[in-house]
């Protein structure tokens, strides 16, 4: 290989790298930011000129038209309470279970991991069907307790990431405070749960995306729309009459993927890593 | 008699309570106190519906009211139906979108792992798809594709007329193609992130050894990151043809299934929810199930076999070039 040679390559290759990483991250956004670009357009506006061309002036009176219709006030709520409740219930369950799972050796350990990683290969939208009649015997249905308890019960990804984090904390450490006569629940309580924070904020945060962003069960177990309503599913509103009046729409999806986006910013970190961690366990 | 086992009952009794203090009490009661409500959770959500499923998929019933059982007629007329069962072809649009995605995850993850210029920018916008929620992605979808509107301006950009265009989500001949094109906006980024912390796990000195030897770019990807990455790409291959037969969201929430676009979930979620068939929508549950179990065992144990020749080769091969090199050595010190 000559010199000049491995400079053409030198040159040619950065310049296919950032091309690619343009064009895919082109192709990634347009979507969405010419949805941005036609939320601020009047209705007008969006009629009589192409939808890539910007808006005359930025207003954002969609916005408030289409978070009235939608209900979003109540929806935010809904998905706020929603959220609270889940992640608060799904992180206790899930590193109580990882600690009992973790550290102590019974008859029947190995066999509820294997349930539980056996409960993955079932699709989900497959299950709604007997789920629902089981929710409906139970009175579960338009009740957004109901719709809370089955968010909780079906996280096995955060299981995982609080086993992994568990075996990285030595057992040296509970060993010692029991000779200081703790009880496991003081281990769990006041030394191990402190020492998983990294990890509950990784699992908090990937379930809260996705429980916020549920909307399959969410327009199943939840058909009061005016009073139960959650953000994804509020956007139902927009389909039918309202159904292309597209700058109204827009803003309502803008509005609804604010959240998701604000958290993405701000827990970027903990997001790629949790994602990382749950490849892992397979 | 009676003291006896008063006595008995009392000593028992005695035995408890001592052993509820020890450890081994103790550790009982904590592994019950907080395993049970996560086991029923699982049972009640999980595996109650698993078996509720196989026993509805005998019966004729809707999800209230009466049931009479119908043996295996539910699986006939999956088979026989013919919008059942033909529904599956659809999940080949969906390999292959999953294949495609695939390589280019790799490929950007390959370019981002290594120093960028702005490569936190990059992966930020190429990830955020993932975040967007289902309904807000069929609405912008529905936008994208409309006559006229983003796609066909883009493409108008470049040259192309909308005379020439088809109705990308009306047309039988590529609506698919348009579906699956959208599964792949969403998930390319979340696995790309997945396999960055992949290669990123690889040991660095490695990548400086290969340049060092003046391997380029595609031989570093080849020779070393590939392989040592190679289970999560197994294992994502795995999950994306499985994931195939199950594809749900994208006809769900853009086409609603219009057109020649309903995969077989989609069909099922009609039958069970729509026209309230919930004996036939089980039936075709459970034959999906059994075939996404066949589908993954037979993977698993090709990648198994695969994997066991290649490394049964390497070692053997490597003791051969070393015994080489070691010749070539002597010859040279003669």
């Amino acid at each position: 290989m000559t010199k000049r040679q491995a400079k053409k390559r030198g040159i040619a290759w950065p310049i296919i790298k950032y091309i690619s990483l343009i064009f895919f991250s082109f192709v990634a956004l347009v979507p969405v930011v010419s949805c941005l670009n036609t939320s601020f357009k009047t209705t007008e506006e969006y009629r009589n000129t192409n939808v890539m061309q910007l808006p005359s002036n930025i207003d954002f009176s969609n916005y408030v038209t289409a978070f009235k219709q939608a209900n979003m006030g109540r929806a935010f709520i809904n998905s706020g309470i929603i959220l609270a409740c889940v992640l608060v219930g799904s992180t206790i369950i899930g590193t109580q279970l990882a600690y009992v799972l973790n550290r102590f050796k019974f008859p029947g350990n190995n066999l509820i991991r294997n349930l539980f990683l056996f409960a993955t290969l079932l699709p989900g939208i497959a299950m709604q069907v007997p789920v629902y009649k089981i929710m409906h015997d139970l009175g579960f249905i338009n009740h957004l307790y109901g719709y809370i308890i089955m968010m909780m019960g079906t996280d096995v990804i955060s299981i995982y990431i609080f086993i992994q984090f568990f075996e990285n904390i030595p057992v040296s450490l509970d060993e010692s405070a029991i000779l200081d006569g703790a009880s496991y629940f003081t281990i769990y309580r006041k030394i191990l749960l402190p020492l998983l924070k990294p990890a509950i904020v990784t699992s908090m945060v990937l379930k809260g995306v996705g429980t916020y962003n549920e909307y399959y069960c969410a327009n199943l177990y939840l058909q009061d729309k005016t009073k139960l309503p959650t953000v994804a599913t509020s956007l139902y509103t927009f389909v039918g009459p309202l159904g292309s009046q597209y700058n109204l729409i827009c803003a309502g999806v803008i509005i609804s993927l604010l959240p998701a986006l604000v958290i993405f910013i701000l827990c970027q970190k903990q997001i790629y890593s949790g994602i990382a961690m749950g490849a892992v366990k397979g | 008699m009676e003291t006896n086992a008063l006595g008995a009952k009392k000593r028992n009794a005695f035995n408890f309570k001592k052993w509820s203090r020890s450890r081994n009490g103790q550790q009982t009661f904590i592994i019950i106190a907080f395993m049970i409500i996560p086991l029923l959770l699982l049972f009640v959500f999980t595996y109650l519906p698993f078996g509720e499923m196989v026993k509805f998929s005998f019966y004729d019933m809707k999800y209230v009211g009466r049931r009479t059982w119908v043996g295996l007629q539910n699986y006939k007329d999956v088979f026989q139906r013919t919008d059942c069962f033909a529904a599956l072809k659809l999940s080949l649009y969906y390999m292959a979108g999953a294949l495609i995605q695939l390589v280019i995850a790799l490929y950007l993850a390959t370019i981002l792992s290594f120093k960028v210029k702005f490569g936190n920018l990059f992966k930020g916008c190429m990830f955020f798809p993932f975040l967007i929620n289902g309904i807000a992605v069929g609405f912008i979808f529905k936008f994208f594709f409309t006559r006229g509107y983003v796609f066909d301006t883009v493409l108008q950009w470049c040259g192309f007329s909308l005379q020439n265009l088809p109705y990308w989500l009306k047309d039988q001949s590529i609506n698919n193609v348009s579906l699956v094109g959208t599964s792949v906006w969403r998930f390319f980024g979340q696995n790309m992130v997945l396999f960055i912390g992949a290669i990123m796990s690889v040991d660095g000195s490695m990548y400086e050894a290969a340049e060092l030897d003046g391997a380029n770019k595609f031989q570093t990807f080849l020779y070393i990151i590939l392989p040592s990455i190679k289970s999560i790409v197994v294992l994502n291959i795995i999950l994306s043809i499985t994931g195939s037969l199950s594809a749900f969201e994208p006809p769900y929430v853009i086409t609603a299934g219009a057109n020649g676009t309903a995969t077989y979930f989609v069909v099922m979620d009609r039958i069970a929810h729509t026209s309230q068939k919930v004996g036939l929508a089980s039936a075709m549950a459970v034959v999906l199930l059994g075939i996404i179990f066949i589908v993954t065992i037979l993977q698993k144990l090709f990648f198994k076999y695969v994997f066991r020749n290649a490394e049964d080769e390497s070692p053997k091969k490597s003791k051969r070039r070393q015994k080489k090199l070691m010749a070539g050595k002597e010859v040279a010190a003669q």
